[in-house]
């Protein structure tokens, strides 16, 4: 009899094993902080497994909607189309949107650059190709050389919507795979501009922004993005499939959110969640 | 009656030639048929490629997919009114998931189509573009003054409210970054080529010869690093144009993978060419230059022609050295712009486009016109080879 339970329990483990698999998908941008946070998890819940893989929020959400991703990291919102399709799947459930975290985006240029600061409008203006030379915003003569993300990213998305307002990038504008491959071009090219995550600045230097001519000038720090006063920032979310959100998962959705979890989001780049955003 | 002996009877060919030969091998007949499958898998696999290909590129073909941001919705209410096919093709289902989904689902469906609509911003509204189906090929192929352009433009930006999918700037992107390729590789390779098969003595030519082939070892990704790395720096100091990374670097680091491809091919067609070529010409008093010059270079043209076509094919289907070095979709002939190539636009795009929808369509499409260039010239090459081969030989 004694045999017959431990056998018993041990099959029960295997099965708790198995339901403890937790697969992470999705955009790039997270997927670092993705990993932090499993590494850490799986440390202090071993019988816990979360596979994490980036690809892109598009990516993440196609995952999402064919039930091979249990979470899906995204950079961005869900589109109409992206929630419907998976309403297909869910039984006519949305996915639940989780905020996890929030990224100031940098406007970075050459450390040579005698400018110091950018309207949003300026900056808008320059991705676009109307401001084609530094001086008409009041830095040297010279060309403004443009590098942009390819548009696979979530943060060009981002930029295009909300900082070009959806006009379309300059052509000439260069297309990096990456924002480190833009912080090393801008490094090397006293004429560059780009765009990124704050944390990856580098050896750039990076402007501060203002909302409006009439504002001041703010820097990308901590502070400024997590109280709203730096204006180019975005969410980054969790999604996941409501019928899914319960027992191994939602309390590592929980956990994400909690002090605990937001603790590693700014050893990543990224600022913690404000308090009152934490609660659904 | 003396039997015949058993020399003289035709021997047994079996089913499908089993006992064929002085013994019945089916083991050898087994790896025989076995490898000429293998050897037909790879006719099938091209075939059967090009086929997705062609097939995922269909849509767009057929003009099926309409990208238009503004598009008619049905109000919720009005579920039942419409038959299940138009219903269907209203909410991007395919007839499978259209009898998956339950009633509530439906309605759930339809609210998100007008949600859709809804989330449409304000300043698209009354723009002329979003009422466009930028996949026709008006807009694929020609030049479109979309609002906010002064003049019609060439457009590829795939990505936003109004999707511009103009394939112009890439074809020219494509042919300009191989051309500048196979301008700095031919000379180059070519020159190689008649050196080592004619000028150099062997010591020299088995030292060289190896080390250029060994060129074709060096992974694309690694050319493609340092290219960016080093050779944008070293270039942009020479030259002195604005653009650091631009066609012209690219063209060149495309040259080195491009070199050892056409040097290998045009130095087989130098050292084919009869000896009894070199040795009439040298005997009539040519020095050696000369007759490498003036008869075996002419008499070996056709393989170096083919060479260079065959290099094409290798250049116009290079991924990673153009991706990682140059890739704005700049609509320009200048070689000190930058560029942006079909194999980059798929490679860079693919990853993130919704598997079905217009822009996957149209990296299909854009797959299957490389596909044919590069099945076109490799053709070519070979065609050329074969003719050339046999003209030499004395067969034709």
């Amino acid at each position: 009899m004694k045999k017959l339970l431990s056998i018993l329990s041990v099959a029960a483990l295997a099965a708790n094993l198995h339901a403890g698999n937790i697969t992470v998908k999705g955009s790039d941008t997270l997927v670092i902080l993705a990993q932090k946070w499993a590494e850490v998890y799986m440390g202090e819940h071993k019988d816990v497994k979360i596979q994490v893989s980036g690809g892109g929020s598009g990516i993440g959400f196609a995952a999402l909607q064919s039930q091979t991703t249990d979470l899906c990291d995204a950079s961005r919102p869900a589109k109409a189309a992206e929630i419907a399709k998976c309403q297909v799947v869910f039984g006519g459930k949305r996915p639940t949107e989780y905020k996890v975290a929030l990224d100031g985006l940098s406007v970075y240029v050459n450390p040579e650059n005698s400018l110091k600061e950018l309207t949003v409008e300026q900056v808008g203006d320059i991705f676009t190709g109307k401001i084609k030379n530094w001086k008409e915003v009041g830095g040297p003569d010279a060309p403004i050389t443009v590098y942009s993300r390819e548009n696979s990213s979530g943060t060009y998305e981002f930029f295009k919507e909300h900082i070009l307002k959806g006009k379309d990038f300059v052509a000439s504008a260069q297309t990096m795979p990456g924002t480190a491959a833009i912080v090393q071009a801008v490094v090397k090219d006293k004429n560059g501009i780009g765009y990124g995550g704050a944390a990856y600045g580098g050896n750039s230097k990076l402007l501060n922004i203002k909302r409006d001519d009439g504002s001041p000038a703010i820097a990308p720090t901590e502070e400024n993005v997590i109280n709203g006063t730096y204006p180019i920032w975005r969410h980054l979310y969790v999604y996941v499939n409501p019928n899914l959100d319960k027992g191994e998962i939602a309390a590592y959705l929980n956990w994400i959110r909690s002090d605990e979890g937001q603790k590693y989001v700014k050893d990543i780049g990224y600022y913690p969640l404000p308090k009152n955003l934490r609660s659904n | 009656m003396t039997p015949e002996p058993k020399s003289e009877q035709p021997r047994p060919h079996g089913w499908i030639g089993i006992h064929r030969g002085h013994k019945a091998r089916p083991v050898e007949w087994l790896a025989e048929k076995f490898i000429f499958l293998v050897s037909l898998s790879a006719i099938a696999m091209v075939l059967l490629i090009f086929l997705f290909v062609a097939r995922e590129a269909m849509p767009v073909f057929f003009g099926e997919a309409n990208t238009a941001l503004i598009q008619p919705t049905i109000p919720v209410a009005e579920l039942d009114k419409h038959s299940p096919a138009e219903l269907q093709r209203y909410l991007d289902l395919t007839p499978e998931q259209y009898k998956s989904v339950d009633h509530d689902t439906l309605l759930a469906l339809m609210q998100g189509k007008l949600d859709e609509q809804n989330e449409v911003p304000e300043n698209f509204r009354k723009d002329a573009d979003a009422r466009i189906n930028t996949t026709e090929w008006k807009y694929l192929l020609q030049s479109h003054q979309w609002s906010g352009y002064d003049r019609p433009e060439y457009i590829w930006q795939p990505v936003g409210q109004i999707k511009k999918f103009n394939i112009i700037p890439l074809i020219v992107g494509t042919l300009k970054v191989t051309l500048i390729g196979l301008l700095f590789a031919v000379p180059l390779a070519v020159g190689a080529a008649i050196y080592v098969s004619q000028l150099a003595r062997p010591r020299v030519r088995e030292v060289v010869k190896p080390v250029i082939e060994m060129l074709s070892g060096i992974p694309s990704v690694v050319v493609g690093f340092f290219a960016l790395l080093v050779l944008a720096t070293v270039l942009q100091k020479i030259f002195g144009y604005q653009t650091r990374l631009n066609a012209f670097v690219a063209g060149i680091a495309l040259g080195f993978a491009v070199i050892p491809v056409i040097f290998s091919i045009a130095e087989d067609a130098l050292t084919s060419v009869p000896r009894a070529y070199t040795q009439a010409a040298l005997a009539l008093g040519a020095s050696r230059w000369q007759t490498a010059w003036q008869i075996v270079l002419p008499a070996a043209i056709p393989g170096v022609f083919a060479a260079t076509v065959l290099g094409f094919g290798r250049a116009i289907g290079e991924t990673m050295i153009v991706l990682m070095v140059c890739s704005a979709s700049v609509m320009s002939w200048s070689i000190f712009d930058s560029a942006r190539s079909i194999t980059t636009t798929i490679a860079a795009e693919m990853g993130e486009v919704v598997a079905g929808g217009p822009h996957y369509r149209i990296l299909f499409l854009l797959g299957a016109l490389l596909f044919a260039a590069t099945f076109v010239s490799n053709m070519i090459g070979d065609f050329v080879i074969h003719r050339f081969k046999n003209k030499l030989e004395g067969k034709r």
